[in-house]
């Protein structure tokens, strides 16, 4: 196992638009157990901002508790992180957003966090449309603590700790968000770069709450046979609503798509998510049709990946709020102090 | 032989009924008339049909602490008349509504009783059923207005200024100020014997509540981000805030210079507050005990880590949900030693408005300047009633004090960055705010520990090393918190009291008692923790210190004898917690127990 990460770079490396290359965005060697579902995301993080062009430090990373929230260590050294407590990143990252709503909000988070302990905070950052990326690493168990099942553990799953769950119903995340209103939802597979990095790209391009639903199997508690959170389980049963391509604003379209299977979403930017070989029956703008598709999956026991939905016109927390287009933690006193005439004039009101 | 100008008058109302308009107006037009007013909303955690009080001390002499025995009783609430009637001194008056009789069984030899047909007149006047409950409480104050030589000039303005925007109504209240006025005067020998008498006893003062001060002050400290959750009695904290927000604080083109946000709990609002100011912006909550018990978690994860947060908590009756509309100061060791571990927190007591829109200021200061959770103690009588006070001011050479931050010139310029480096060996280290610069400054902030460099460690040296600069900190912030008040008395005295926030109405109050019987007592005002050397000075220069607080258990002394080493003996408590305002009498008689009978 490695300790240490070398620092030397090969001059000849690729540089994005912003003149970093991909190791720079790059964090702290992971601590997880080795072949965890988390660190593959925290890889495809990298990529997807390596791609984008994102300068690490206009982006802020925050974390509640767990195994998942650990991984903000892992990626993006050159970033502000922030590992709050468990359940509650929500409330920090829209205190955060409110200070300085230039930045880029990527949350992660996890099953037991999100779902658990932090259900309050999650579901009214969605309620607010809080403009961030958040993810949650599923496993469907409380990986540091040893395994128990959590709340996204479906019934009839098989755990190496917990045995069989014959007690109690999962969470649907993505259904639970997708009946919240939320703006953007989509559910993946850390086994599946090729949908997660264009969907995260996707995600922290969104002018809203941008929710994934990200499968990340946990090697050593729950990747047994029976258990519905496994790498092979997933495979097996993932079934996607269509391909993504994320395209940003400044790149044109170079790949043909077939007429009719597939449709293209503008988002406010000017960028585009490509979305091709589409599901029967399904638009991913239209919220109604996401949440039956879903319903269907659940029926035929298959696990729905992909975009599920999207909606185009979303207008973030600060548009709703109509506060400064200026970051509130740039005002300086002339912006923020009344200075004491007004107060004089107060005074007289309480006279 | 008349009283004048020193009185207590209570109305006893049902509330929900309008009745607290009418009695604003004649709490505001006794200020008017240039008499010291000291008026108390004692109400329910109800919003219609149960029994309010709203109880108006005037002194000529300026003491605006609450005091027993009410002269003038307006009783026009059915459920709680013979409460009312009971409540009344000797010798005192008891205004009712005289449109039904009253029954043998309320009436009491030794007072006085003026009825006044106030729903008659109503009905006859009015025709709208709510006009005819809410004309009743005008034509109760127009009674008033003769039985205590009221100026009705003046009422009469500010029934002018209160609907200049639905100047309608005004004809109305006239007649109902003048129905009652009439009603009295034709019935009655007006004036009374407690009357009023125009004075200049306010000078440029103001009638303010502590919370829309407090909500005025984060304004003026330059708060952009103000998260909170509703509770009793802090709520009008965030009123205030916004209020005034409004005003002060829109762009030109309709943007907000603020972020008022409504938080789903108090969990969530005080981690909004810890996400703003980690991220360059001030921000603050105001709760109440119950809301600080639930922010508990991460006040100590901002205490841990360093970030500023501003906290007012407007203290009401605990524990548990106790009594959420009465007033106490039952969460001084609750709040200064918040969350699990070693924790302490810097804390500030305001005992005037005026005090809370400074201290607010202040504390948005402190919390930048020491990256740590500073809390505004506050309680509901301060909170939630209006305080004649001096004018707020604010001097317009004063900086915001943004503490130790590293701008993106400051990272080029320094050798190295660690992010709790005790660079200036004060106990407080620089930040950075994300987005500052491309390669520097960027730390990993967490509630686990952590060397001087944000890495995470479990080096049993390196905690200590931590945990030790944190008290260097509290040690430095003894030097930078407001100086205690001290006043002494007329002759040297080993005696001396100590008390905080509200009681200082009463004990000032007490104290010039005592002296009136050759009692001396030297007193000491704490406005903040840490204390300082004052403090320190003070309880070892007396033999006897009273520590006088509105809790049961002597919180505050409990907190000099922790920090201080302070004599347990030596420091005796004084206590009221009935969940009403603390007296001069009750101070006196409590004190009176362990002085020595006086020759």
């Amino acid at each position: 196992m490695t300790y240490i990460k070398p620092t030397f770079r090969h001059p000849g490396l690729k540089k994005n638009k912003v003149g970093y290359v991909r190791a720079d965005y790059e964090g702290a060697i992971s601590t997880l157990c080795a072949g965890c579902g988390h660190d593959s995301i925290s890889g495809a993080i990298v990529q997807a901002c390596f791609e984008m062009s994102v300068e690490p430090h206009r982006l802020a990373k925050l974390s509640g508790i767990g195994c998942s929230s650990k991984t903000p260590t892992y990626f993006l050294s050159n970033s502000h992180g922030f590992n709050s407590v468990h359940g509650r990143m929500p409330s920090v990252t829209t205190g955060a957003n409110m200070a300085n709503r230039d930045l880029i909000y990527l949350g992660v988070s996890g099953d037991g966090d999100t779902a658990s302990i932090g259900m309050g905070q999650f579901v009214h950052a969605v309620r607010r449309n809080l403009n961030m990326a958040y993810i949650v690493m599923n496993n469907g168990c409380y990986g540091l603590t040893k395994g128990q099942d959590s709340a996204t553990t479906d019934f009839g799953s098989i755990s190496k700790s917990s045995g069989l769950n014959d007690s109690f119903q999962a969470i649907d995340l993505v259904g639970m968000a997708l009946e919240l209103g939320a703006t953007f939802v989509g559910r993946s597979f850390s086994g599946d770069k090729d949908q997660l990095v264009p969907m995260i790209k996707a995600a922290m391009s969104h002018p809203g709450f941008a929710f994934i639903d990200c499968i990340s199997p946990c090697v050593t508690f729950n990747n047994n046979k029976g258990s519905t959170k496994s790498y092979q389980f997933v495979r097996d049963h993932q079934e996607a609503t269509s391909t993504i391509d994320f395209v940003p604003h400044e790149e044109e379209i170079t790949v043909d798509y077939e007429a009719g299977t597939s449709t293209s979403v503008a988002l406010h930017d000017g960028s585009k998510i490509h979305l091709d070989k589409l599901s029967p029956n399904w638009d991913p703008t239209d919220r109604y049709s996401a949440v039956m598709r879903l319903q269907e999956a659940k029926l035929t026991g298959d696990i729905l990946t992909g975009l599920l939905y999207i909606d185009p016109k979303s207008r973030g927390l600060h548009d709703l709020m109509k506060t400064s287009k200026r970051p509130l933690n740039s005002l300086q006193e002339e912006d923020l102090c009344p200075g004491s005439a007004a107060l004089e004039g107060i005074n007289a009101g309480f006279r | 032989m008349d009283i004048i100008n020193d009185m207590v008058v209570r109305f006893a109302n049902v509330n929900g009924t309008g009745s607290a308009s009418a009695n604003n107006m004649f709490a505001k037009t006794i200020f008017r008339m240039g008499i010291p007013v000291s008026p108390k909303n004692i109400f329910p955690s109800n919003i219609q049909g149960l029994p309010t009080w709203y109880e108006v001390r005037i002194n000529k002499d300026g003491y605006l602490g609450r005091r027993t025995g009410i002269d003038l009783l307006v009783g026009v609430n059915p459920q709680s008349l013979k409460k009312d009637i009971a409540s009344v001194k000797s010798g005192g008056y008891f205004v009712y509504d005289s449109t039904r009789k009253l029954h043998a069984e309320f009436i009491r030899e030794d007072i006085n009783y003026i009825g006044i047909p106030m729903m008659k007149l109503s009905m006859e006047h009015y025709q709208v059923p709510r006009l005819q409950q809410l004309f009743k409480n005008i034509i109760y104050v127009g009674a008033l207005v003769a039985l205590l030589d009221i100026e009705m000039k003046v009422i009469k303005n500010i029934v002018d200024e209160q609907f200049a925007k639905k100047p309608k109504l005004i004809p109305n209240n006239y007649k109902a100020l003048d129905l009652g006025y009439d009603f009295a005067k034709a019935n009655y020998e007006c004036p009374l014997k407690y009357r009023l008498e125009r004075m200049d006893g306010v000078g440029d003062s103001i009638l303010i509540e502590g919370n829309e001060a407090t909500g005025l002050g984060a304004i003026y400290g330059g708060a952009t981000v103000m998260a909170w959750y509703p509770i009793t009695p802090s709520t009008s904290v965030a009123k205030g805030f916004e209020t005034h927000c409004k005003k002060l604080r829109v762009d030109a083109d309709g943007r907000k210079n603020y972020a008022f946000v409504q938080a789903e709990d108090e969990l969530a609002a005080m981690g909004m507050v810890i996400g703003a100011t980690w991220n360059g912006s001030r921000a603050f909550t105001a709760t109440s005990g119950p809301g600080v018990s639930l922010m508990s978690e991460f006040i100590g994860l901002a205490y841990f880590a360093e970030i500023p947060v501003t906290l007012v908590n407007v203290q009401r009756g605990g524990p548990s949900t106790g009594m959420p509309t009465r007033t106490q100061q039952p969460d001084i060791i609750s709040t200064i030693y918040a969350s699990h571990g070693d924790t302490k927190h810097i804390s500030l007591f305001p005992s005037t408005p005026t005090e809370c829109f400074e201290m607010m200021a202040d504390c948005l200061d402190l919390a930048d300047r020491f990256q740590t959770p500073v809390m505004m103690i506050s309680d509901l009588d301060l909170g939630m009633n209006s305080h004649m006070c001096p004018p707020l001011k604010w001097d317009d050479t004063r900086k915001y004090d943004r503490g130790k931050v590293y701008d993106a010139e400051d990272l080029e310029r320094i050798k190295e960055f660690g992010r709790y480096l005790d660079v200036d060996d004060d106990g407080i280290c620089y930040r950075t705010i994300p987005g500052t610069h491309p390669t520097k400054g960027s730390f990993f902030t967490r509630g686990t520990s952590r060397d001087e460099y944000a890495k995470y460690t479990e080096d049993g040296d390196t905690y200590v090393r931590v945990v030790n600069r944190l008290l260097k900190k509290w040690e430095t912030a003894k030097s930078y918190v407001p100086i205690p008040e001290v006043t002494e008395a007329k002759e040297k005295t080993d005696m001396g009291i100590i008390f905080f926030g509200t009681t200082r109405y009463s004990a000032l109050e007490a104290m010039d008692l005592f002296e009136k019987e050759g009692i001396y007592l030297d007193a000491l005002r704490i406005k903040a923790v840490p204390f300082n050397q004052t403090v320190e000075d003070f309880i070892n220069s007396h033999e006897q210190i009273f520590v006088i607080e509105q809790n049961r258990d002597g919180q505050m002394r409990s907190v000099l004898m922790n920090e201080l080493d302070a004599d347990p003996k030596k420091l005796t408590a004084i206590l009221n917690y009935d969940g009403m305002p603390i007296t001069a009498a009750t101070i006196m008689e409590r004190i009176g127990q362990h002085l020595p009978a006086l020759v």
